[in-house]
């Protein structure tokens, strides 16, 4: 039995524990540690192979009075996500070089965050998974807190008490689970939901609360994804937490989210999500164009990409509800298809958008260094002439966002849609108005702040530094990559999405 | 007529008050050697002498009543046998610890009159724990009770040393009187003063209303000695006004021999179910038991002088004696002399370190314990010892005494209806206890001294006091120890 | 060879009653060896007897007359609450370091403390339990009254007339068992084994159960702790949350539940519902899990905060104790090893590493120091030890909690509903200390850019750091890995057959 995923997990730790203790030096230490988790977190994907079963399979007893097993294993959707993790976090420490109070405590703090989400990336118990969702959340909170802009406090706070509650929700869904199941295995419980014994079960231990729990778990991801109505957290904490951190959150962390949603919440409690699909699509769809909406009618750049995220990620949302629909029995092969397209779009847009939204935050943070720390859309405008390359680089990652096919975006919006019309056509209808809307608030920030009249103030604005250009033309050629081959990354996820989805029922 | 009582002879009376001869003897003695011969030294001196003369002939009298354990009767008189003998040579050995803690005494300018009164009240002691004739019992506790009123006055430059004693001297007096009155009583009704007799004349028939007069009044005069509710008022003055040795003896032997005396009459009493009487005396003493466990307790915890806290928690320590009287079983009667002994050492060991404190500080009222530890850690030691013992906590004695009396209480058959209730009630109140023994404990070791100079203690006092605080530790790890001559369980 | 704990502490606590003028620092040396011999004695003990039964320690006649033995025996539970107090010993050791007044008293009142805990925990002859647990009550009273702080002299009264009561209470239910049982002997489990007729033990148990519950801190019987807490001196406080607080949990299960079990059988009628003695004190357990967190949650001082969230934890104890289920009593000792440890964490940080500093434990006046600017690592250390005392996975209170909630929704599903939100009141006071004290937002930099100056304090010192690290790190290695002390519990607690009466899967 293999430990590549322990040590995977444990990397980061280790470099963080060193990282306190190197002063001035901590950030070169960290980078060292994200390029080594990032060659390791690529070597996984690369041997994962096109089975589409979990790979790196790691199982001993740990605690059997609780039905807890120390269970790891990486198939097409999780191998991304480390790989995802593991870019996200590399390039929030590049992006972190002007962090100058308690570098030391920072950069062990981004590592630890960074452990937390390989674990919770690659735990198929809830127990390690859990504690790696807690463990991922002490790190954010004091990022935000300690470096974080003048309202840090209470959006602090604010972030902290919501994911809280939704862990709380999560938690006691999943002890009851074990009360009624006697397991806590992620693949078990998916077995005994696919068999339809779970909610025999659960009615035999507890009575009717199968719902209860379902709603319980989705929970506890709909805030951290989020889901409408519960993302009022999200612009306050990505606004106020430093551009290098909320490169994290919108990047590794709001993936979480969605990662559970496919690994714990769709499988086990799929049939009761298909029981109230409407209303979750409703939501989903609030989600998105609600989203946008909002991102459209913000004076921040932070906040209109915040709005910009929850958008993007309403579109998975979408997907997912769209395929929790009865089985009609037997197989329908077209239903398949559309399930399978869906849900592909679904684990590529987590990577495509965590890709983008890190790599915009990121250019965010060269504007900050240079205006002094304003990024309200007023501010600029026609940086096209003295920051040419930085405004060329910046529009590759901000037409990727938009969707614009050759780039990565189009790739997984589109086989969201293939797969959402053919499964709630009504929904996805509303949905792409929420491309609309889009397209145009990143055609109006391109606007505001690379053409048009350009201030007197920043006349001189610098453009992109070498070091600058060299750190983020690799993350700009991997959108190009992905937006032409994006088979690259299906040929392992399709599998994967294959093989999960056969051993579902709804 | 030359009525000859049977069983009685002069060489069988001279074997069997042996020891008090003894002591008797030691007393003249002292008068002689000390009036005579030791006039002209410094007092001091004379009170060494004194002492030590005392402390030999106590300890000869122990000697020979450890080698004389048999039992053995003076008709219906007097008796001897192993418990009897145990609490003699306890009572002797409480009266050494009493002498060997006032050798440095300065209170009294008659040393050897001191010691001989002693002796005399020790000698009335034994007498009465040996006794079982109603007049043998009088006479005994009468000698005990006449030595103790003057010893109480002894300290002739305090005014309240007066006082004391004639509290003590005019309470005791009338229950003395109605102790008599009442066995004049038992006598007319059983027509013996033996207690053997009364006890077979009153094994059946029905109490009757003189019977249960008689009873009050012998409780009187007994609960008066023991210093039980209601008949206790002359305990706190007493305690707080008598030199610090004769306090000591008052809470220590005069108590043992009391109790003695009440198991004997108690048994004498209650011989059956059916004694007439038997239920009305065992009514009686528990009547006394709780009054004086709730009066004892409570009194003390607003007390701002520490020997009438002691006479307090006397008071309240007789309580719980009297609860193991009143179940009038064998084991609980062996339990209550354990009780008793135990209690006595610990409480001439506490008086022990009053005395020192009251010299070297001026009074003994809880302020003047403020800071002991730095003072003299260990007489602190000691008076934790002693105060935490007196309270029932274990590892001490009496943690001990306190289990193995209420245990008999609540194993015998007799005690069935009333016997969980009040050992509920005295374990209560034990806790009670704890609050005014540790605000003792607080001065001694929580408090600032006032002055932080040494105690000065003479090495004899440290040395007995000492011995006393080991012993108590040690019988409280060991109850074995103790439980060779008073059998546990 | 475990008897041998209680030996060196008493000989301890002896010899440095007996040095009156060794110096202050031969004093802490000598005390913080004999902590560590008796912390390796209950290690060994604990590692050589495995997970296997009971193992016999001492077996001598001491009064035969009254049948009393002098015995001692460690099953599985004694050996883990042996293991806690030693290591509570010895970081209350450390934590006390700079005592420099009447050094030589303070460390002999705290081995003797030290020495009847672990008696208590050893004794099989129920006798010698109680010599034990009275023995222990005195240096309280001592270490409180002398060396204490707030109203040290009236919270040192009340917690030593409070015990003392409850042993009052105790020893007359002990008193009425021997007495009835034939008075031959007071051995626990000869005693256990005798028939006592089910009216006896109907008032029996409660009296004993009540005595000994006065010591666990159980509602209503609770007003000492909080006050006796903040009274103490911070090694006394991390020893009576920390230890003493669990012989009174103790003697609840190895007294008052096994030798008068029927006590806890229903009454044949009900009241308001409840029906049995196990329901009352389920439900005042359950009372003070929510009490005790809510006024934790209106405190202004820190220490009364953890006080009353001692108040609340061991609520749960009692509670799981009560549950009758193997995972409702594995759970409750194991939270008692767990809280003992955290609790001596807790009131470290707020006694030791910072009333020490700044003289102050207003919630209010601390917020004004900046202490997580200040204190860096104080912060840190009350991070992780009030994120495991909130029951964060990966610590180890977190297992113990769920094992607790499981058994009591087996056996009372409301209770159970109750304190689950208990423990999430549990979460917000915890958070609201961490808040004011360490991270109260004050600006880093002030009205002019200059650096607002940090109050400077002493540097901690090494055996604050070893403390820290031999408390939190125990807290984390059973946490990650709580089979080292669940296989040794669950033999012992499977040998209580007579207890687990109520079916459910165990």
């Amino acid at each position: 039995m293999s430990s590549v995923l322990t040590i995977l997990t444990i990397l980061p730790i280790i470099g963080a524990a060193v990282a306190l203790f190197a002063g001035a030096r901590a950030r070169a230490l960290a980078m060292v540690t994200s390029l080594a988790a990032l060659a390791f977190a690529l070597w996984i994907w690369l041997s994962i192979g096109f089975s589409g079963q979990m790979a790196f399979v790691e199982r001993s007893a740990w605690v059997p009075a609780l039905g807890i097993e120390y269970h790891l294993g990486a198939d097409g959707l999780g191998g991304l996500m480390l790989l995802l993790a593991a870019l996200v976090t590399y390039m929030a420490i590049d992006a972190s070089k002007r962090v100058t109070a308690r570098p030391g405590l920072y950069f062990a703090l981004v590592l630890l965050l960074e452990s937390g989400l390989f674990g919770t990336f690659t735990a198929l118990n809830f127990f390690h998974w859990f504690l790696f969702w807690e463990l991922s959340l002490i790190p954010a909170f004091f990022l935000i807190k300690l470096w974080g802009g003048e309202k840090r406090g209470p959006a602090a706070t604010q972030f902290f008490v919501y994911t809280m509650v939704g862990s709380v929700a999560l938690l006691l869904s999943f002890v009851a689970l074990y009360v009624a199941t006697g397991t806590m295995d992620f693949e078990e419980l998916t077995r005994l939901a696919a068999w339809g014994i779970l909610p025999g079960l659960i009615q035999t231990h507890l009575g009717p609360v199968a719902l209860w729990l379902a709603l319980g778990v989705l929970l506890g991801f709909a805030v951290k994804v989020p889901l409408m109505p519960f993302h009022t957290w999200l612009p306050a904490t990505y606004s106020e937490a430093p551009t290098a951190v909320t490169m994290l959150l919108t990047g590794a962390m709001s993936k979480m989210g969605v990662y559970g949603l496919l690994r714990l919440a769709l499988p086990i409690f799929g049939h009761e999500y298909a029981q109230i699909r409407t209303p979750l699509l409703v939501l989903a769809v609030l989600t998105v164009v609600a989203g946008a909406w909002a991102a459209a009618v913000q004076k921040d750049l932070k906040r209109i990409f915040a709005y910009s995220s929850v958008n993007h990620l309403g579109y998975c949302l979408l997907a997912i509800f769209a395929v929790a629909i009865p089985s009609p029995g037997g197989s329908d092969a077209a239903l398949n298809l559309s399930q399978t397209a869906a849900l592909d779009g679904v684990i590529l847009q987590m990577f495509n958008h965590g890709l983008t939204a890190a790599a915009i935050f990121w250019f965010l943070t060269f504007l900050e260094e240079r205006s002094g720390g304003d990024l309200r859309l007023d501010s600029f405008g026609g940086l096209r002439k003295p920051a040419p390359i930085f405004c060329g680089l910046m529009g590759i990652a901000l037409f990727s966002s938009l969707g614009l096919p050759g780039l990565n975006g189009f790739v997984s919006e589109f086989l969201i849609f293939r797969g959402a019309f053919p499964l709630a056509w009504q929904a996805a209808t509303v949905a792409v108005l929420g491309l609309l809307i889009t397209a145009a608030v990143i055609l109006t920030v391109i606007q505001r702040v690379f053409l048009g009249p350009l201030p007197e103030k920043w006349i001189a604005f610098p453009d992109l530094t070498r070091g600058e250009q060299l750190a983020v033309a690799p993350v700009l050629a991997l959108m190009l990559l992905l937006g032409l081959a994006p088979n690259l990354i299906l040929a392992t996820v399709n599998p994967a999405v294959m093989h999960l989805l056969a051993g579902w029922r709804f | 007529m030359n009525y000859v009582m049977p069983g009685v002879s002069f060489p069988n009376l001279f074997w069997i008050t042996f020891p008090e001869t003894i002591l008797e003897v030691v007393s003249l003695v002292v008068l002689v050697v000390d009036l005579g011969f030791l006039r002209k030294r410094s007092l001091a001196f004379r009170m060494t002498a004194a002492g030590a003369l005392g402390i030999i002939g106590c300890l000869n009298a122990i000697g020979w009543l450890a080698a004389h354990s048999a039992p053995m009767a003076l008709g219906d008189a007097l008796v001897s046998g192993p418990i009897v003998v145990a609490a003699q040579v306890g009572i002797l050995a409480l009266t050494v610890l009493v002498l060997l803690l006032s050798l440095r005494e300065e209170f009294s300018r008659n040393p050897g009159e001191f010691v001989a009164i002693v002796l005399l009240a020790t000698t009335g002691m034994m007498l009465v724990t040996a006794a079982r004739d109603l007049l043998v019992i009088f006479v005994a506790l009468e000698l005990l009770s006449l030595s103790l009123y003057v010893l109480a006055a002894f300290a002739k430059n305090r005014a309240e040393s007066a006082e004391s004693a004639l509290k003590y001297y005019l309470f005791g007096g009338t229950s003395a009187a109605l102790m008599l009155f009442g066995f004049s009583y038992l006598y007319g009704l059983t027509g013996t003063t033996s207690l053997l007799g009364i006890a077979s004349a009153l094994a059946t028939g029905v109490a009757s209303p003189l019977l249960i007069v008689a009873l009050v009044m012998v409780a009187a005069g007994l609960g008066f000695k023991v210093a039980a509710f209601p008949f206790h008022l002359w305990a706190p003055d007493t305690y707080q006004g008598a030199p610090a040795p004769v306090a000591a003896l008052i809470a220590s032997g005069s108590k043992v021999a009391s109790f003695a005396v009440l198991v004997a009459v108690t048994s004498a009493l209650v011989t059956t179910r059916t004694s007439a009487g038997g239920a009305s005396w065992v009514v009686l003493l528990l009547w006394m038991a709780g009054a004086s466990i709730v009066l004892g307790n409570l009194a003390a915890l607003v007390q701002t002088s520490v020997r009438r806290l002691l006479a307090y928690s006397a008071i309240a320590h007789a309580g719980y004696m009297l609860l193991g009287i009143a179940a009038h079983t064998v084991q609980s009667g062996t339990a209550v002399l354990y009780y008793a002994l135990t209690y006595a050492v610990t409480t001439v060991g506490a008086f022990g370190v009053i005395a020192i404190v009251e010299r070297g500080v001026g009074s003994a009222t809880l302020d003047s314990f403020a800071g002991l530890s730095r003072r003299n850690p260990l007489l602190a030691g000691a008076m934790l010892v002693f105060l935490l013992s007196l309270a029932g906590i274990p590892p001490l004695i009496g943690f001990w005494a306190k289990f193995n009396l209420f245990s008999a209480v609540l194993r015998a058959q007799t005690a069935g209806a009333w016997g969980l209730g009040m050992v509920a009630l005295a374990l209560g109140a034990s806790a009670v206890s704890l609050y005014y023994y540790l605000q003792v404990l607080k001065r001694v070791y929580v408090v600032k001294p006032v002055s932080d100079e040494p105690l000065a203690v003479s090495p004899i006092e440290l040395g007995t006091l000492l011995f006393i605080a080991l012993a108590v530790v040690g019988m409280g790890i060991l109850p074995g120890l103790l439980g060779q001559w008073i059998p546990l369980g | 060879m475990l008897a041998y704990t209680i030996y060196l502490s008493f000989a301890g606590a002896l010899a440095l009653a007996v040095l009156p003028r060794a110096g202050s620092q031969f004093a802490r040396v000598f005390a913080l060896l004999v902590a560590i011999a008796g912390l390796a004695v209950g290690l060994a003990g604990f590692i050589s007897a495995g997970t296997g039964g009971a193992v016999a320690v001492a077996d001598l006649a001491w009064i035969p007359g009254m049948g009393i033995h002098y015995t001692l025996a460690a099953d599985g539970i004694s050996r883990v609450l042996v293991l806690l107090t030693g290591l509570a010993a010895v970081a209350g050791i450390l934590f006390s370091w700079t005592v420099s007044e009447r050094t030589n008293e303070f460390f002999a009142f705290f081995l003797a403390l030290i020495g009847g805990v672990y008696g208590v925990f050893l004794s099989v002859d129920l006798f010698l339990l109680f010599v034990f647990y009275e023995i222990a009550i005195v240096p309280k009273y001592f270490l409180i009254a002398i060396w204490g702080s707030t109203r040290r002299e009236y919270g040192a009264m009340k917690l030593a007339l409070y015990s003392f009561a409850g042993s009052a209470m105790v020893l007359i239910g002990l008193l009425a068992a021997y007495a009835t049982a034939g008075a031959h002997t007071m051995d626990l489990h000869t005693l256990a084994a005798y028939p006592f007729p089910v009216s006896f033990q109907m008032w029996a148990f409660p009296l004993v159960f009540v005595g000994f519950a006065i010591l666990a801190g159980m509602w209503p019987f609770h007003t000492w702790a909080p006050t006796g807490h903040v009274a103490a001196p911070t090694a006394a406080s991390m020893l009576l949350a920390g230890v003493v607080m669990k012989l009174g949990a103790y003697g609840c299960l190895r007294v008052a539940m096994t030798l008068f079990p029927h006590g806890l059988d229903p009454w044949g009628f009900s009241l308001l519902g409840i029906g049995s003695w196990r329901t009352v004190f389920a439900l005042f357990a359950v009372i003070g899990i929510v009490y005790g967190a809510a006024v934790a949650l209106v405190q202004n001082d820190f220490k009364f905060v953890i006080g009353y969230s001692s108040v609340s934890h061991m609520g749960l104890v009692l509670l799981g104790l009560l549950t009758l289920t193997q995972i409702g009593i594995d759970g409750a000792v194991l939270q008692m090893f767990s809280h003992g440890v955290l609790a001596g964490l807790l009131f470290a940080v707020v006694g030791r590493i910072v009333y020490e500093r700044t003289h102050t434990r207003d919630l209010n006046a601390l917020s004004k120091l900046q202490l997580g600017r200040a204190m860096p690592f104080a912060a840190a250390v009350f991070v992780i030890a009030g994120m495991a005392s909130m029951g964060l996975p990966g610590f180890s209170g977190f297992v113990a909690e769920i094992q607790v909630l499981i058994g009591a929704w087996y056996a009372f599903p409301w209770f159970a509903v109750v304190a689950g939100v208990g423990i999430v009141v549990g979460v917000a006071y915890t958070w609201r200390a961490l808040q004011r004290v360490f991270f109260s937002d004050l600006p880093a930099v002030g009205p002019g850019g200059e650096d607002v100056p940090v109050p400077r304090y002493d540097p901690i010192t090494w055996p604050e750091i070893a403390g820290v690290l031999l408390l939190a790190g125990s807290s984390l290695l059973i946490g990650v890995y709580p089979r080292l002390l669940l296989d040794v519990i669950t033999p012992a607690v499977q040998a209580l057959p007579h207890l687990l009466l109520t079916g459910g899967r165990p």
